[in-house]
């Protein structure tokens, strides 16, 4: 199952233009939610008036290859390893999600555009990455919903409390888990199941991409832009106000240990 | 004064919400990142401020005390031990500081008052509290300062 292209085998009942045709309008939809987010709650006007107050509060020049060099290190390191996270479970969780999808998504697009279709070659590549892509949904966003997430782990609230913060995530894990079983039982020649969690395949990605406005989706545009411009603030001295890092005496010796914020 | 939360910098780790004093700090229902709740029960003890990894809390002064522009951040750094504080004046004077992480384990040290012989009435009356003079690393009474000493023109 896990080599065979899904879309290869629903292009005998949908047409490969309708299903190009789903996925130019889930692009629509993530750039049209993001824009009248970013206008309506200001994110961006916050974003470059705080930039600029950086500035102001520069006590040295960064030249041009050293903000590069900045941006680089930012974004293979703080974004591509999600730093801010520390060393953790709630790291690890992210990382594993967060490639997850992007392996089922690039896949889902190539497979559609490229393998689907009466003439198309199938490739066993991008049908494993997107089944693999969507596996690692699934294990990172469960672990991180039904565990980590912080109203659970640190409120104490119980795991089938359901808030509004959590539409991006349960979403997601709807299509990669939907995904999965809608793949699953048209292999195995399941009809009637296999629509059905075509629909709900359907119907969660309706969800997961109209729902950009209220939903977190967004925060991996915004996140990405605060981690590139908190490094460049500690680098020009501005440092959002923050003390310098200190140049500790020895006799203040190791600090306690950060623990797990579990003390409810 | 009271905390608020800069929302580009919270990754919702919870820290916040286990260490307030006066359970303010909670999470946003609609985006996970952490809120004071209720700015007027903040007593602006900085735990939260101190606590925080990604140094995504700050405390506003109220207009009347702390007008235009002053800021007081600190940087917790648990493998040097430290805590660093940078106080900006309104003025623009900046005054730097770094002290030692003292602060002890959860749960640890915590007097076992149950177990302690109950305090007799003069032990209610007297001024020195359960813990002293031994907490205070001294020997028999608190140490007092002669009358005689104070600067002319300080009466009591």
């Amino acid at each position: 199952m896990i080599g065979i292209n899904p879309f290869s085998i629903l292009s005998e009942i949908v047409s490969p233009i309708a299903m190009q045709g789903f996925i130019l309008v889930m692009v629509i939809l993530i750039v049209s939610g993001t824009i009248i987010q970013m206008i309506i709650h200001k994110n961006i006007t916050y974003f470059f008036n705080n930039a600029k107050k950086a500035k102001l509060a520069a006590t040295r020049e960064i030249s041009a290859g050293e903000k590069i060099s900045i941006i680089a290190k930012t974004v293979v390191y703080d974004i591509g390893t999600t730093a801010e996270l520390g060393f953790g479970k709630r790291r690890l969780a992210h990382v594993l999600g967060m490639y997850g999808t992007i392996l089922f998504w690039i896949s889902s697009v190539i497979l559609i555009f490229c393998y689907t279709g009466a003439e198309k070659t199938s490739s066993l590549t991008w049908s494993t990455l997107w089944h693999v892509g969507a596996i690692l949904t699934c294990i990172g966003g469960y672990w991180f919903w039904l565990f980590l997430r912080v109203d659970v782990f640190s409120e104490a609230h119980p795991w089938y409390r359901i808030i509004k913060a959590d539409l991006f995530v349960l979403a997601l894990l709807a299509c990669a888990t939907f995904g999965l079983a809608w793949s699953y039982t048209q292999y195995n020649g399941l009809t009637t199941l296999s629509f059905l969690f075509l629909t709900l395949f359907v119907v969660s990605n309706l969800i997961l991409f109209g729902g950009v406005y209220w939903s977190k989706f967004a925060h991996m545009f915004y996140k990405p832009g605060a981690a590139i411009q908190k490094n460049l603030a500690e680098a020009d001295g501005s440092r959002d106000n923050l003390p310098p890092p200190a140049d500790a005496p020895e006799q203040f010796g190791l600090g306690i240990k950060r623990e797990q914020p579990k003390h409810y | 004064m009271s905390t608020f939360v800069y929302m580009t910098r919270c990754d919702g780790c919870g820290h916040c919400v286990d260490i307030c004093p006066s359970d303010i700090m909670h999470i946003d229902e609609n985006i996970r990142r952490a809120k004071n709740i209720e700015p007027n029960f903040c007593w602006e003890c900085y735990a939260c401020v101190k606590a925080c990894p990604n140094h995504a809390i700050d405390v506003r002064g109220y207009a009347d005390f702390a007008p235009m522009g002053h800021s007081v951040r600190v940087r917790r750094e648990e493998e040097k031990g430290t805590i660093s504080w940078k106080i900006k004046f309104r003025n623009g004077t900046e005054k730097n500081f770094v002290s030692p992480i003292t602060t002890k384990p959860w749960g640890k040290f915590i007097p076992k008052l149950a177990e302690v012989a109950k305090p007799n009435q003069a032990e209610i009356n007297s001024q020195i509290l359960y813990s002293e003079p031994k907490g205070l690393n001294i020997n028999g009474e608190l140490p007092t300062i002669p009358k005689e000493s104070f600067k002319k023109g300080v009466y009591y």
